[in-house]
């Protein structure tokens, strides 16, 4: 189970039974739109607040995965997530409603995979039968709490990046049918005195940088065990530096396709995003709702996603700290060929 | 300055600092510059055509034409930021559309938006002066600075 110093290696590989991704409308115009469940015409979903929109968007994308995965959430043992807002209430109120035992985390924009991994980590102990991992972010209540107002006529940086408005959810299970999650590495905080809440990929790069050289020490494996690496959202700032910085730790990183969630979910020539996206939807609708779809159709066969987070807020930001970094890695696998067409 | 900064950084984030800034996107300061007074310029320059408008048409007089201006331009910019057109003309403009009042009033009307939510007394109305209570504070403590020199320098001039 523990392999080398920070990984789990699951023997009994934990299935990735069903996922849900839901966006707002900014989303939905981006080039990975066929690939979300719902779409949401309006970022405020018809609620009273940008808050409450989030939280009904995390609450749409849990009830989709467990409908999906053809039980009821009676069944499902444990929910675990978090959200990037103040004391993580999305979560805490989606939890309320869907009233399952419930395991709030907070890791920023890496909470998609820390969820994942503790998740997937409960099921191949045997700690559950199911268990569901989920999170969500929404731009404006992000940018309401962490930046400035959503209407303030402020010049962003282009090393800024744009927050995904959406949620994701997946539920894992001991069996069935869908990919499996094979390991995952939890990742350490790496701080490199970025102090720039407008450079968030710069801040985080060096993290994902020492997970990802983690993963590989720990399972022995090299780049090329991967079809794709792909970082949560470091966008073009922060996935050059993080290029950089492998290719200097002398990681083949070359060997393999290297991307980021971040600058997959919006098309850089019609939206204003300035170096892509962020926040914890973004790593967690391109995963459960992209990269999963490729896998299911065998267009992927391994894929490490390492989702990266920034622990700052913004009273730190005004007390002159600097930006910590966080990332953790998910290791998941297509069906072999038997398995899928043994169902069949 | 930048010097100062890093000094208390380790080598590794030092070199890492360096690192970060060579993969920065460029930015043409002077490209910047240029759409910031262009736009700040055309800004000003609504305001002189409906001032004059008001001192031919209205019946202002010079000084008192000011007002009502004031509070056109403040209009339309509570209306632009309403609309959510502000804060794109903030980031293509710059500092030319956060420098004259409207973007004094944009502070304001976009704090007020966002507070609406938690309330009209602790959301809207605390919210209001977020951003622009330290233009407040610091003109009422540079006024006072002013008066007390001239109070000292100028005594019954």
């Amino acid at each position: 189970m523990l392999k080398g110093h920070q990984s789990w290696l699951f023997h009994r590989k934990p299935k990735l039974v069903s996922a849900a991704a839901v966006v707002g409308p900014f989303e939905g115009r981006g080039p990975l739109a066929d690939d979300f469940d719902i779409i949401h015409g309006d970022s405020l979903l018809e609620q009273a607040s940008w808050e409450k929109a989030e939280r009904t968007m995390l609450e749409e994308a849990a009830n989709v995965a467990i409908e999906r995965a053809g039980i009821t959430k009676e069944q499902v043992h444990f929910y675990v997530g978090g959200d990037l807002l103040n004391q993580i209430t999305s979560s805490g109120y989606a939890a309320r409603t869907l009233t399952i035992p419930y395991l709030g985390v907070f890791g920023a924009c890496s909470t998609s995979m820390e969820s994942l991994a503790l998740a997937s980590y409960m099921v191949a102990t045997g700690g559950a039968k199911h268990a569901l991992a989920a999170t969500s972010s929404h731009n404006s209540s992000a940018e309401k709490q962490f930046r400035y107002p959503t209407e303030y006529g402020s010049q962003k940086p282009p090393s800024a990046q744009y927050t995904v408005t959406g949620a994701g959810a997946a539920v894992v299970a001991e069996a069935g049918s869908g990919p499996s999650i094979a390991s995952a590495t939890i990742g350490r905080v790496v701080d490199m005195g970025i102090k720039d809440p407008f450079n968030m990929g710069a801040a985080m790069a060096p993290a994902a940088v020492d997970t990802i050289t983690a993963h590989f020490r720990d399972l022995q494996v090299g780049p090329d065990h991967y079809d794709l690496i792909v970082t949560g959202d470091l966008a073009q700032v922060g996935h050059s530096i993080a290029e950089e910085l492998l290719d200097k730790h002398g990681v083949p990183i070359h060997k393999t396709r290297f991307k980021d969630c971040g600058m997959m979910i919006y098309d850089y020539e019609k939206q204003m995003v300035q170096a892509g996206g962020s926040g914890c939807a973004c790593s967690a609708v391109v995963t459960y709702g992209h990269l999963l779809k490729k896998l299911r159709k065998g267009e992927l066969r391994r894929i490490l996603v390492v989702a990266t987070g920034a622990l700052h807020s913004p009273v730190a930001m005004q007390q002159g700290e600097s930006i910590p970094g966080i990332a953790h890695a998910v290791a998941l696998e297509a069906e072999s060929e038997e398995e899928r067409t043994g169902k069949d | 300055m930048a010097n100062k900064k890093l000094k208390k950084l380790t080598p590794t984030q030092q070199e890492y600092q360096r690192l970060a800034l060579s993969h920065m996107p460029k930015r043409s300061v002077a490209a910047n510059s240029v759409r910031a007074f262009g736009f700040g310029g055309l800004i000003c320059l609504v305001g002189e055509c409906i001032r004059q408008m008001f001192i031919h048409w209205g019946g202002w007089d010079e000084v008192k034409a000011g007002d009502p201006t004031v509070a056109i331009l403040i209009f339309i910019s509570v209306l632009l930021t309403s609309l959510g057109v502000y804060d794109k003309l903030g980031q293509w403009a710059g500092a030319g559309s956060a420098v004259p009042v409207t973007g004094f009033a944009n502070s304001m009307a976009s704090t007020a938006i966002e507070g609406r939510s938690e309330g009209i007394v602790l959301g809207v109305a605390t919210n209001m002066f977020k951003l622009a209570g330290s233009v407040i504070v610091f003109g009422t403590v540079a006024a006072f600075i002013i008066a007390l020199i001239r109070l000292i320098f100028n005594q019954g001039g």
